[in-house]
């Protein structure tokens, strides 16, 4: 695993570099998502292109034999080494669907709980203004699932821990056998049904405080970036309403330059920006989807995010209920031991009212519970280990993670910036090309 | 104050009241003098002069009667009547197209009347009682003479001899009513005006009686709009600031356009209405008279003004008829507009705090955030800016020219006069042009400046995302 320092600003250079690489690399697909920092030479990113090319729709029968229709993705991959050797290596590709990817991710999550795993595109469309469609079928949703898809495999692939993942290259390279080989690992069995209760409370004593200072950011942060793209989302369903209402104008200077001599052509001629610029509010929408879906990666982070914050909590609930149990074992056995009764116990009350044990019988238990303490101790023992690996790798991860966040949503917000510019300056050139039409009638 | 009322009275207009050869001389040396030597032949001048030399005319009493005699006269030869003078019966009037050529009276626009003659001929009152100059022989070379003179209109202002402002309102309570009056300014420097400058107070009543003066006086020419008599009470605030404004703009617009005209505006009611310190008082002594004129000529100024020559005027009928319809529709275009920009005003002002509060939970895109919500923030500020401006400014004056507009149409029910009223047409068509171009400038101010307000909304919002932008870009000092 990659250092865990976060890193140093003045990485960037490098970083920028690196960007303009993968960007090169990756022929045909948009350019490069914003990318994780400098210092992952060996992630997989760097040794292959990764695309996600294609979709189609597809017929098929699923495990209830029931046919249903369905979108593939095309994978498509190449070594990077051979190219500069002059030769192109050969385009690598497999078709997988929506539900594999989920399976994918899935099976990381619980192989690797301490890790923030990057989100995929989000399964039903959801906030959309009126023009988009939230039919999965939908050709706009189809290829903004697709880029999401191809986003979410650069992303594992340039994660310096998850993109050595032997699955994980498997999902890229094999396209029949895969499923089976996921099932074999047996993660399911691993995933803790506890956190599928997302809003069940552990009480835990002693929590630890970062953990749970960002486990509260996290849920902030999906609330702020919600809102944000429902308020958005609207603000799209106005801006589009004003743009075209203008269409009319165009028509009506139209009709009425008909009836006019002098003023006849000028008002024709802007009449005719005016249709430019209702039809120009299409594009600059669309273009903001871009914006929209940046966001929606970062509300889904936020959730990855926050389910460690949950692994983390049920990993200290279960070690204080170890340490908890172990306790009163002890307790138990030096009662036994001297006779002293120091808690109320049941059992205790039990034996009293149907009679004292022999010794024969109390240096049994005795001796049961003295193993059942020395696992108890062993256990609690790795329990701790394990809860600081935990803690020090997930941490190690979330610096990772929050240092990739600031990039990338500074990122979003100047190409946001950007695209607000550009629409400033064509509304005033549509604009003034429509005065200097007036001017002349 | 000067009763006799005529466009040249002033500095100079191309006016000339006495004969039909005395005018055409003189129409001709307006041209020539303006032009430096413009079709009419020069040698017209002399007898002009030599007319001229005649004494002044008697002042009679235009504000009254018809009678052939009372208002053309001035010079012996010419005792007909001229076809598009003051109010006088119909039967009175010649059918312009019998008279002889050289005494035909077709009325052309004069232009601002300093500019064309020279004073002498100004001060001898040779224009005609309600100020109209007569025109060349044939309608043709009217034609061409109305469009060489209608150039002139547009000269500088500077050439204007009249300027007439309505401007601070004030309330008066009084025991039986509380109404508004407004402060009539007039500067001039026109002879026939006493002083070269006026202050005056008037009440809307005033400017109707105006109008309906104009009407019955004028009434071959096109009379400007008044803003809406009554307003339905309770529903508007005829006292609120918004209402008063809206009706000031409307009185100023009204009185502007009668200065701008070269007859209306040396009409002597108009005068009147400038000057006097007691209006109520010349009122009724004109209410005396006017009930004299007969009904004959109210029936006549009804309305019958766009029906005259069929051909011609059925067009501009039609005209005006789609052209109301058009700027009906932008004005519902205009209206949606506004709406549905308040509507992403009102979207757009939840939007930009979100990026606020969210900059309250980071810490390195805090500044970003807050940069960002600050952005849209001033977005929203020129965009109520924008949409206010379009309410404010553009709408009043598009709902103005379409009120303007119908005023000019004709009810049905005066086809009877059809017949009776050939001889007004010309006064009517020079009318309708000088409205046409008037129309043509007003609509590319009023369009040049929608397409402005838009250029400075978006120009108010890239200055307010440009200067974000090193904001967004700047790296933190510190890791």
């Amino acid at each position: 695993m990659e250092s865990a320092e976060p890193e140093p600003s003045g990485s960037r250079p490098e970083e920028e570099e690196e960007e303009e690489e993968e960007e090169d690399e990756e022929d045909g697909a948009l350019p490069a998502p914003e990318q994780p920092l400098a210092g992952m030479e060996d992630c997989l990113a760097k040794k292959m292109e990764i695309t996600v090319s294609e979709a189609e729709k597809r017929t098929g029968r699923n495990a209830m034999n029931i046919q249903e229709t369905y979108t593939a993705y095309l994978i498509e991959t190449r070594a990077v080494e051979s190219q500069s050797e002059g030769q192109c290596a050969p385009v690598e590709s497999l078709w997988r669907r929506y539900s594999e990817f989920e399976l994918l991710r899935n099976y990381l999550s619980v192989t690797y709980p301490h890790i923030v795993v990057p989100p995929l595109p989000e399964k039903r469309a959801d906030f959309v203004w009126h023009k988009l469609s939230a039919d999965n079928m939908d050709p706009d949703f189809v290829e903004r699932r697709r880029i999401g898809l191809e986003n979410f495999l650069l992303r594992v692939a340039s994660h310096p821990v998850l993109c050595q993942d032997k699955i994980f290259y498997v999902f890229l390279m094999q396209e029949g056998g895969w499923k089976e080989m996921v099932n074999e690992t047996g993660f399911q069995l691993k995933a803790d049904s506890r956190l599928k209760a997302l809003n069940a409370t552990f009480r835990v004593k002693n929590p630890d405080k970062r953990f749970t200072e960002l486990k509260h950011y996290s849920d902030e942060l999906q609330s702020v970036i919600s809102h944000l793209l429902r308020v958005r989302a609207r603000v799209a369903d106005r801006l589009y309403g004003v743009y075209k209402v203008h269409g009319n104008y165009g028509r009506v200077f139209s009709e009425w330059s008909a009836i006019e001599k002098e003023m006849g052509d000028g008002l024709q001629s802007a009449g005719h920006h005016m249709d430019v610029y209702a039809a120009s509010i299409d594009d600059i929408l669309e273009e903001e989807e871009h914006y929209a879906d940046q966001l929606k990666e970062y509300l889904f982070y936020a959730e990855a995010l926050r389910a460690v914050c949950r692994k983390h909590e049920l990993m200290q609930y279960d070690l204080e209920m170890a340490a908890q149990d172990l306790t009163s074992k002890k307790q138990q056995c030096e009662e036994l031991a001297t006779g002293t009764v120091r808690t109320f116990s049941l059992k205790g009350m039990t034996s009293k009212l149907f009679g004292q044990e022999t010794p024969e019988q109390r240096e049994a238990k005795i001796k049961v519970l003295e193993e059942q303490i020395q696992e108890g101790e062993e256990q609690l023992k790795s329990k701790n280990l394990e809860g600081r690996d935990f803690v020090k790798s997930a941490w190690a991860d979330i610096e990772r993670f929050k240092e990739q966040k600031n990039h990338d949503l500074k990122e979003a917000l100047i190409s946001y910036a950007v695209m607000q510019i550009s629409m400033c300056k064509k509304g005033i050139q549509v604009w003034t090309n429509a005065k200097e039409c007036f001017s002349k009638m | 104050m000067s009763l006799w009322k005529g466009a040249g009275g002033g500095t100079g207009g191309c006016c000339a009241r006495s004969s039909s050869s005395v005018v055409a001389a003189a129409a001709a040396s307006c041209a020539s003098s303006h032009r430096g030597g413009g079709g009419q032949a020069p040698a017209a001048a002399p007898q002009l002069l030599a007319e001229a030399a005649r004494p002044p005319l008697p002042p009679s009493l235009p504000r009254s009667l018809p009678g052939p005699g009372t208002m053309s006269s001035g010079a012996a030869s010419a005792p007909k009547p001229l076809p598009s003078s003051g109010p006088k019966s119909l039967r009175e009037m010649p059918h312009p197209l019998a008279t002889s050529s050289s005494e035909e009276m077709g009325p052309a626009l004069t232009p601002s009347p300093d500019v064309l003659l020279p004073r002498s001929i100004a001060d001898k009152d040779l224009s005609l009682p309600n100020g109209t100059p007569v025109d060349t022989s044939s309608p043709a070379s009217s034609s061409s003479l109305l469009n060489r003179l209608q150039l002139d209109d547009d000269l500088d202002v500077e050439t204007r001899d009249l300027f007439v402002t309505v401007d601070d309102p004030k309330k008066h309570v009084c025991t039986m009513e509380t109404y508004i009056t407004y402060r009539v300014t007039t500067k001039t420097t026109r002879a026939e005006f006493d002083l070269p400058e006026y202050s005056v107070r008037r009440r809307y009543q005033d400017f109707d009686w105006l109008r309906n003066k104009l009407e019955e006086s004028q009434p071959t020419h096109l009379i400007p709009p008044l803003p809406e008599k009554f307003v339905v009470k309770g529903v508007v605030d005829r006292f609120s600031e918004e209402f008063v404004e809206t009706r000031r703009k409307a009185l100023d617009k009204f009185l502007k356009r009668i200065t701008d005209h070269p007859v209306l505006s040396f009409n002597e009611h108009f005068n009147v209405f400038l000057t006097a310190k007691d209006l109520n008082a010349y009122k009724k002594q004109g209410m005396a008279l006017l009930s004299k004129m007969g009904e004959s000529v109210k029936y006549v100024t009804g309305g019958y003004k766009l029906r005259t020559r069929p051909l011609e005027f059925a067009a501009i009928g039609d005209y005006l008829d789609t052209f109301s319809l058009k700027l009906g529709t932008i004005d519902r275009i205009a209206q949606r507009i506004i709406k549905e920009q308040l509507e992403y005003l009102v979207e757009l002002r939840e939007y930009g705090p979100v990026y606020s509060t969210w900059g309250g939970l980071e810490v390195e895109l805090s500044e970003p955030l807050e940069g960002v919500s600050a952005c849209i923030g001033n977005c929203c500020t020129a965009l109520e800016e924008l949409s206010e401006d379009m309410t404010e400014d553009f709408l009043p004056v598009l709902r103005e020219y379409i009120l303007y507009a119908e005023s000019m149409k004709v009810p049905a029910d005066v086809e009877k006069c059809q017949d009776r009223v050939e001889c007004f047409n010309a006064d009517l068509k020079a009318d309708m042009e000088r409205w046409q171009n008037n129309k043509r400038q007003d609509f590319r101010q009023l369009l040049m400046g929608m397409a402005d307000k838009n250029i400075q909304y978006y120009e108010k919002c890239l200055t307010a995302w440009e200067s974000i932008i090193p904001l967004l870009q700047d790296k933190p000092e510190t890791k």
